[in-house]
């Protein structure tokens, strides 16, 4: 089959690999039918998450058809179309019963290398490093799904594929960082990054009931995006963003702040950027982590910092003292996708949002690693990209 | 000899570099070297080399084979303040003997020291390890106390048969040979432990002991494991643990995760690099959609 694979720092390749087959009772096998491009595989491409090899298939984000299922499989069939959360998730234990799923204790064949990285193991994803389970990814023609009995979700035929497709990460993603707000009537939330994600936590921030979103971030077509859901918007090349929100919000700064930019920010100040970069490249540290500080620095006292950014190892110069003095609360994590597919489908299916709303770009799969060209760099106004086998 | 004293050894080093690099004059005088135009460089050097045992000493998992770098350092120190002593006299040569006697007799200790941390490496190898299993700990007892079922989450067991209710044969896959070996349960109470051993004279020697607890909150089984490996099971262990290319401790963690992915989902959890099941050396090595009879 064709599948976009990883070889090397900014190289990736359609190649051809061998089909994937049944190895667990519960696996099931999916014919991919649309498949997307995640601000959380540039860090892959861009060599920041440790144990990408080459040859990896990347991806995460998929929907398709069932064309094959384990002898453990029950309630999914050949035939059935499905999305496909990206955190693998067993449903049996502690984590999962909890609703934690991308921290699924049993999904990781390599919990031992990541238990030495971080501690103790998170769940494994698709397509994202040998560390967190050596999965192969979504951008392919056919994917093997573990624990087919528990991720997937059915969707009837009426909805089309960019409808339900972000099912599978962006949509959950953004509402869980709203929700990680515990947005009350009348408050104010402020997003960093107008990205996908950004743009679908803005969209559920009002779902929650939030009287104002604030969305940041420096691209204009994106901010002109956001300001569809009903976002103001603030472009940090042109306005000092800390004081922007206090003037905003009567001095006292946002309710809530949502990281949705991670570990790849950008800083207006050349000189700022040139020193965290070059400590990142050498590798001195993982993250350029200015929205995450900005974030805490700007949020009101007692309020709460969701980030949904992704962040791989160490961060430097970590503003603790504002987080300690000021009862901040920092929420976090990988989605738990699972927990909201089916409300969430529920949403869509009732009109209150069309999720499509965020794609710019249909492409072939054939031309992935152009797609990612326009994706990292921003270039002809691409937004979201979604792929086709 | 104790972690403890070795510990105070580091702190020993600690207080002597320091002082050596805050006040070099006054270390040379009482060794009666003033009188060298370079001395207090060569204290100021010698209190680095301190604070560089104090770290290794104080910092390391397994202090005691640092130990040794302080017996060279001593080593060092000795020549040094005999040539002194050999060259001077009077009140001079005086200090310069005392300190040397000083020295030697640290060096004694530090020796003492190393030599006991490095036979301690030779005893028997344990290894501890814990998890908690989303099952009733009768179910998890039940499992585990069927010995055949232990190779389908041991990595580096092939196969266990039992003889009868108590005795066991079992066979591993070693570096050149296999090995096989007989076992006895010296201890089983249902639902909450089982213990153990080779028998005598099978050339393996190897004790286990499993735990079984009600875990947090009255959820699930917490499954605790100690392993003890005598001289020959030792060496077997750690043959074992290079091929895999993993630490003992690691594996017995790694284990145990596989038991409990067996326990709540069915079987061993695989990907894409591990089509033979569970072979941990596999699953280092994987590569996604690459090999399974492919081109790899
Ligand atoms: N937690 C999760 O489960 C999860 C899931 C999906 C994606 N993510 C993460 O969410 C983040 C965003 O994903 P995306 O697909 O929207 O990526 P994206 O690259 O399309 O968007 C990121 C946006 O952040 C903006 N940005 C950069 N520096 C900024 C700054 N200093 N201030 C404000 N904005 C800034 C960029 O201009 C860009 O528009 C990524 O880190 C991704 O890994 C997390
Ligand atoms: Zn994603
Ligand atoms: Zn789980």
């Amino acid at each position: 089959m064709k599948a976009n694979v990883w070889m090397g720092r900014n190289r990736l390749e359609i190649q051809d690999v061998p089909d994937p087959q049944i190895l667990n009772a519960r696996d099931a096998i999916v014919r991919v039918t649309s498949t997307a491009i995640c601000g959380s595989d540039l860090h892959l491409v861009d060599g920041y998450i440790p144990t990408v090899k080459k040859g990896d298939v990347l991806g995460h984000e998929f929907m398709g058809e069932v064309v094959e299922v384990g002898s453990g499989v029950r309630d999914l069939h050949v035939g059935d179309r499905v999305v496909v959360p990206f955190p693998i998730a067993c449903g049996a234990c502690f984590a999962c019963e909890e609703g934690l799923y991308s921290v699924c204790e049993n999904s990781n064949p390599n919990a031992g290398i990541a238990e030495k990285l971080m501690g103790h193991a998170p769940a494994g994803i698709f397509g994202y490093s040998h560390m967190l389970g050596g999965f192969p990814g979504g951008q392919a023609e056919y994917v093997r799904v573990p624990f087919a009995d528990v991720g997937p979700i059915k969707v009837e035929d009426d909805l089309p594929d960019e409808k339900v497709l972000f099912l599978s990460d962006i949509f959950p993603t953004g509402f869980m960082g709203a929700e990680m707000c515990d947005i009350k009537p009348g408050q104010t939330i402020a997003i960093w990054g107008a990205g996908p994600v950004g743009q679908f936590a803005a969209a559920s921030a009002f779902l929650l009931g939030a009287d104002r979103v604030i969305v940041i971030d420096r691209f204009p077509y994106r901010l002109r995006r956001v300001q569809r859901t009903g976002a103001e918007v603030l472009n940090y090349e042109e306005v000092n963003v800390l004081d922007a929100l206090r003037d905003m919000t009567g001095g006292r700064g946002p309710d809530a702040c949502i990281d949705a930019v991670g570990m790849e920010a950008h800083h207006p100040t050349p000189a700022i950027y040139a020193y965290d970069r070059t400590k990142q490249a050498a590798r001195l540290e993982t993250e350029r982590p200015y929205v995450l500080r900005e974030a805490i620095m700007a949020c009101r006292n007692g309020g709460v910092v969701s980030v949904i950014g992704v962040y791989g190892g160490f961060v430097d110069k970590f503003p603790m003292g504002t987080v300690m003095n000021r009862s901040l609360t920092i929420r976090t994590g990988q989605c738990h996708v699972q927990r909201y597919t089916e409300p969430l489908l529920q949403r869509i299916r009732g009109g209150e949002i069309d999720p499509s709303f965020v794609i710019s770009h249909r492409m072939p799969l054939s031309e992935a690693p152009h797609a990612f060209e326009l994706f990292k760099n921003k270039q002809d106004e691409c937004n979201k990209v979604v792929l086709t086998p | 000899m104790t972690d403890k004293f070795v510990r105070a050894l580091g702190w020993a080093s600690l207080a002597l570099g320091a002082v050596q690099l805050a006040a070099p004059r006054a270390v040379t005088r009482l060794c009666g070297v003033d009188d060298t135009p370079g001395a207090t460089t060569v204290a100021r050097l010698v209190g680095g080399r301190e604070l560089l045992h104090a770290a290794l000493l104080l910092g390391a998992r397994n202090p005691a084979r640092w130990a040794w770098t302080r017996v060279a350092g001593d080593t060092m120190d000795l020549g040094v303040l005999g040539k002194a002593a050999a060259n001077r006299t009077g009140a001079r040569r005086i200090r310069a003997l005392a300190a040397l006697g000083a020295v030697a007799g640290i060096t004694a200790l530090d020796v003492a020291c190393a030599r006991g941390g490095t036979a301690k490496a030779r005893g028997p190898l344990q290894v501890r390890a814990s998890i908690v299993i989303n099952k009733p700990r009768e179910e998890v007892y039940r499992f585990w106390r069927d010995l055949e079922n232990l190779p389908s989450f041991m990595v580096h067991l092939d196969s266990v048969r039992a003889i009868n209710q108590r005795r066991s044969r079992w066979k591993a896959k070693g570096p050149i040979v296999d090995l096989e070996w007989e076992a006895e349960i010296i201890e089983d109470r249902a639902g909450d432990l089982i213990a153990w051993r080779s028998v005598p004279g099978v050339g393996v020697s190897t004790d286990g002991l499993v735990g079984f607890t009600d875990g947090p909150g009255g959820r699930g089984t917490v499954v605790d494991v100690s392993l003890e490996y005598g001289a020959p099971g030792r060496k077997l262990a750690a043959a074992v643990a290079r091929m895999f290319g993993e630490h003992p401790e690691q594996q017995v963690r790694d284990d145990l995760r596989r038991l409990k992915q067996v326990m709540e989902t069915g079987e061993v959890v695989r990907s894409e690099g591990s089509p033979e099941g569970h072979r941990a050396l596999r699953q280092l090595r994987q590569r996604p959609a690459q090999p399974i009879g492919g081109r790899a």
